[in-house]
């Protein structure tokens, strides 16, 4: 007999692995995936792949030459930056700015930090957020749904909802008469509208998410706070003028508030770790949404309030902290 | 057009003329309010200390120590451990006070369970600190007094003046590092790190073992453990050597360097550093001389 | 509120307690409970028979201990014990099977009794009785309510939340009538009459078994509650049962609760109503490669190797063996370590099941924070003590931890979050010595 082990206690360990829930994670965006396919036809796979591709070789440069450390390119979080950045733009983007943007993605987002766990920043966010203010032109090109193509290049391209709304509100013109312009509800919901790669199919990330709830690898308190407070405040100013705001259903299900609300808001790292925390973080996220999208320059928000209030975090866990056993006597 | 500039600059001039002052009045008076006198002693008998902020002095960094001492108007009780005399000298100069003459030390590992003489019998896995491992078991060697060898005193060391032996899983000290801070003989959970007489020339001899298990037991797990026969008690004339709890120990004050203990002890457990070969005494002394400890 | 759900390989679950024979000698070391050790009153030589008092418990915290088997006390010495240290123990070498007068050793139930509730404490300090679920805290201390405090229900934890072990649900299948009796003599103790029996859904047989012998005993009743890790915790079950929480720092007493195991509950009658010291318990001897998981009914100071020979032998590939359950008990170093009064398992693990995996960067997935059953930042407290700043970790409440494993079982980055936490829980313990004087 060999020697005994000693250690500390418990002596049981959970089958769950960090890999294990990054693959799930994975797993869980493939309808997503395959709807975007399905309407954006081949570029869209390209695009999905160089970005894997791409995030996971540049982690593993930087892990093998730079930082010298362990790697770690298969545990599965390079996978999910990469899938995360291609759905975050448009499917006829020119494959080196995709690189780029994965370079900044996993580079400046996340090894810089001190690589899995520690980063401050969703990398992905950081990655699309980088290529929207240095290529604006190209980041807001978005090619029009058509099924299944496998031209890569004379898309048509047309304007995304959210765009139609900004624009035509700015000209002076009536939400009823912009919404002529738009797909229905329906179709917003399947995903038939302009948008990045990955945001388009509201009911393929609903689904996503189910997943990944059944599963728990995350819990529902920041999507639902992020997509109720989104919501709410849209209403509030509907209510007030429907001719100049548009519904909440309508914010709901355009541009890349689903992807935002349970992919990326709800990223480990980047997220509180309370409860309370959580659905702080998501009412925050989703006023500042609202309020870029109705007020800001940009037609769309998801990824800036994401990003701010990620810096809000630390301060976050901080504050809210878990309800204590034992620190309010109950009694009765 | 000129007219305009000229109010432009002229209003940004005055503006930002009167935000200065206010802050400047500002500043002014909250500077007046939350004055801290300092004694200018203070800087200086910190200019003076080595400035490594390791500790070893038991405050929390050279200013700290120069605070204390400026505080109490003495050196009594006070040490710098890496400055050493001269530092203590010095300051001393510049106070005008008196400094005593502090004895060198350095630490000294008191365990040679090394993986060849207590060989592991169990194997550790989890968090490689001395803290939980102490906190745990034994020992993977099984020695409730031995060494640990995860390294929680090469870790507390400032000086690097410690390493871990990857091959006999034991901290070796290195005396020309070491400045008897005593960063170590604190974390080490087991107190087997002692702070001993540097000695002439380096030169130090003690029992390598706090093993105060009855001999047999102490040897099931050790072969280099002490078991408290007594025979290096009997050995020295100056009445160096104490016996307490199966265990020797061997007062540096007292101790004359003289060489006779070590070859008497049958475990070999009492060690000599810095010394020459033996001439004399045969072989096995001669073994000794080798491999300190065999 | 938090909880983890461990597979639970009850292995042992059908199998009925069997007697073991008393072994050749015996190691009976005299700190087996919580407190101040017992004082030995015997010597070497001495004669002595089982069930006779051979050290005395005499501090305030601390219990009596008593002969397990019959013969000659061959010496006093230092034993190691489950973490491999060595502890004063007495050391017997067994002659025949003679057992001191007064005791009953039928089987036959006695149900009255007529002793006050200071007789009954005194019969329950001097048979040595201790908390059997693990903590072995001395029995009669906690059947005292101090003065200024009142009890209103006697919670009776027969949850055996820790995976693999069995001996509370085999004791409870068994000897239901006897928990029964000695319940009720621990609620007369006590003044109190409500008793609870708390069992989780994972044990239906003695859910059904123990509600119908409940039914005769006033003022008892049986409570299933949902299977989680850990809800045997004395605090976790008294907010289950009662929704009361014990505040932070204080005993259940503060909310008028006072939790017994089963098997206390049942050497509770033994002593009472039989003047049976507590001299043997039930162990289960466990684990996936095991040959015959068993629960076994042992003398205390048996040596393991004699269990694990009883249950078949130790399979050639065991990585480790654990005293007590397998998210609380402790990895033993030596396998000649004696049972004692808080063994309450065996468990074997193979060589694949002993090793931790490897650990990864913290992901911040916040599964620690979710599960932790005392509402606390597992992650925060690590990494505070891993920086050594024990004042913050004080801050962070610490010292509310109760080893309970949750957060490191859950850890999907495999981080040795107890492990640093037991660290830090040492240096703030220090601290507050420290600070008190």
């Amino acid at each position: 007999m060999k020697a005994l082990t000693v250690s500390g206690s418990p002596h049981f360990h959970t089958e769950q692995s960090v890999s294990k829930i990054m693959y799930g994670v994975v797993f869980s965006l493939v309808p997503a995936m395959l709807v975007s396919f399905y309407f954006f036809g081949l570029p869209a796979i390209l695009i999905t792949l160089t970005a894997v591709v791409s995030c996971m070789a540049f982690e593993f440069i930087i892990q093998k030459y730079l930082i010298k450390g362990p790697l770690t390119i298969f545990d599965g979080s390079a996978m999910i930056t990469g899938v995360l950045l291609a759905f975050n733009v448009p499917a006829n983007l020119p494959f080196g700015l995709v690189v780029i943007g994965s370079a900044v993605a996993i580079g400046m987002g996340k090894m810089t930090f001190g690589g899995l766990g520690k980063n401050p920043f969703n990398p992905a966010l950081v990655g699309r957020v980088f290529l929207m203010i240095s290529f604006p032109v190209q980041m807001t090109t978005y090619p029009e749904p058509t099924a299944f193509t496998t031209k890569l290049t004379d898309a048509v391209t047309g304007p995304t909802p959210l765009t139609i709304i900004k624009d035509g509100v700015g000209r002076g013109e009536s939400i009823s008469s912009l919404m002529m312009q738009i797909p229905d509800y329906m179709n917003l919901m399947m995903g038939n509208l302009g948008g990045s790669v990955g945001e388009i199919s509201a009911i393929a990330l609903i689904l996503g998410g189910i997943y990944m709830l059944l599963r728990k690898i995350i819990s529902w308190h920041t999507p639902v706070a992020f997509l109720g407070s989104a919501a709410a405040f849209s209403a509030i100013f509907w209510l007030i003028q429907p001719e100049v705001y548009p519904d909440p259903v309508f914010h709901l299900f355009t541009g890349g508030l689903m992807l935002g609300a349970i992919y990326m808001a709800t990223d480990y790292a980047t997220s509180p770790m309370a409860p309370r925390g959580m659905i702080l973080f998501g009412v925050g996220c989703g006023l500042l949404t609202i309020i870029i999208r109705l007020f800001g320059a940009y037609p769309e928000g998801v990824a800036f309030s994401i990003l701010i209030m990620n810096a809000f975090v630390p301060l976050i866990n901080r504050a809210f902290k878990p309800k204590r056993f034992g620190e309010e006597v109950k009694n009765g | 057009m000129t007219e305009f500039l000229n109010e432009i600059t002229l209003f940004s001039v005055i503006s930002l003329g009167a935000i200065g002052g206010v802050a400047a009045i500002v500043l002014y008076m909250v500077a007046q309010k939350f004055k801290v006198i300092e004694d200018p002693r203070i800087d200086k008998v910190e200019e003076l200390l080595p400035g490594a902020n390791c500790g070893g002095c038991g405050l929390a960094g050279c200013r700290a120590l120069a605070e204390a001492i400026v505080k109490a108007e003495s050196l009594e009780g006070f040490n710098c451990p890496p400055g050493g005399n001269d530092v203590m000298q010095d300051i001393a100069k510049a106070m005008g006070w008196e400094a005593g003459e502090k004895t060198p030390m350095i630490a000294v590992v008191r365990c040679n369970g090394t993986r060849e003489f207590a060989p592991p019998k169990v194997r550790y896995e989890g968090l490689m600190t001395c803290a939980f491992a102490h906190s745990l078991f034994a020992g993977e060697g099984g020695c409730p007094y031995g060494c640990l060898g995860c390294g929680d005193c090469v870790e507390a060391c400032n000086f690097d003046a410690m390493y871990m032996d990857q091959e006999t899983g034991l901290p070796v000290i290195l005396d020309d590092k070491c400045v008897a801070c005593g960063a170590c003989v604190k974390e080490c959970p087991r107190n087997i790190i002692e702070m001993r007489k540097k000695g002439k020339k380096d030169r130090r001899i003690f029992v390598s073992c706090i093993n105060e298990e009855k001999g047999g037991l102490a040897r099931k797990n050790c072969k280099v453990a002490c078991i408290g026969c007594g025979r290096c008690v009997k050995e020295c004339k100056f009445d160096a050597i104490s016996m307490e709890n199966n265990l020797a120990y061997i007062d540096f004050e007292k101790c004359t360097l003289c060489r006779k203990c070590p070859p008497v002890c049958p475990t070999n457990a009492i060690h000599e550093l810095n010394f020459p070969p033996r001439k004399q005494k045969a072989e096995k002394a001669a073994a000794k001389e080798k491999e300190p400890g065999e | 509120m938090g909880g983890v759900h461990p597979p639970e390989n009850k292995f042992a679950e059908k199998r009925s307690v069997e007697r073991l024979e008393p072994p050749k000698s015996v190691a009976i070391p005299l700190s087996q409970h919580l407190g101040a050790p017992a004082k030995a009153v015997v010597g070497k030589g001495d004669k002595v028979q089982a069930g006779q008092l051979i050290a005395k418990g005499e501090a305030f915290i601390s219990a009596n201990i008593h002969a397990s088997v019959s013969g000659t006390v061959a010496k006093i010495d230092g034993v190691i014990d489950a973490s491999g240290y060595r502890k004063k123990a007495i050391l017997i070498n067994v002659e025949g099977d003679e057992w001191a007068e007064g005791i009953e050793r039928d089987e036959s139930l006695i149900e009255d009794s007529n002793l006050t509730a200071e007789e009954i404490i005194k019969k329950v300090y001097d048979k040595g009785i201790v908390g059997m679920g693990g903590a072995t805290f001395p029995s009669h201390v906690k059947l005292k309510v101090p003065k200024g405090k009142k009890a209103e229900y006697l919670i009776i934890n027969g949850v055996e939340c820790e995976p693999c072990l069995t001996a509370d649900h085999r004791l409870m299948m068994e000897k239901g009538q006897e928990i029964m009796v000695g319940a009720s003599l621990q609620m007369k103790a006590l003044g109190v009459d409500k008793a609870i029996i708390g069992i989780e859904n994972n044990k239906p047989d003695a859910i059904a078994h123990l509600s119908k012998i409940a039914a005769g005993y006033p003022g008892i009743s049986v409570e299933p509650l949902k299977v989680k890790y850990p809800q045997g915790a004395e605090k976790q079950l008294i907010k289950a049962l009662v929704n009361r929480e014990v505040p932070s720092g204080k005993l259940p007493i503060e909310v008028g609760c006072v939790v017994h195991n089963v098997g206390t509950a049942f050497a509770v009658y033994e002593a009472v109503q039989k003047n049976k010291p507590l001299i043997e318990r039930v162990v289960t001897v466990s684990g996936s490669s095991v040959k015959k998981p068993s629960n076994f009914m042992v003398r205390i100071g048996t040596p393991v190797a004699e269990l694990i020979e009883a249950a078949g032998g130790l399979p050639d590939d065991t990585g480790k063996v654990v005293n007590g359950g397998p998210m609380m008990g402790k990895a033993l170093n030596d396998l000649n370590v004696p049972v004692t009064k808080g063994t309450s398992g065996i468990l074997i693990f193979t060589e694949k099941e002993s090793s931790r995996p490897p650990e990864q960067n913290c992901i911040r997935c916040a599964r620690c924070l979710t599960i932790c059953p005392m509402g606390l930042e597992p992650y925060l407290l690590s990494s505070l003590a891993e920086k050594q700043r024990f004042q913050d970790c004080e801050d962070e409440r610490i010292m509310d931890c109760m080893e309970c494993g949750s957060c490191l079982y859950i850890c999907p980055s495999g981080k040795p979050l107890l492990d640093h936490i037991r660290v830090g829980k040492n240096r703030v313990g220090q601290m507050i010595r420290e600070r008190s004087g």
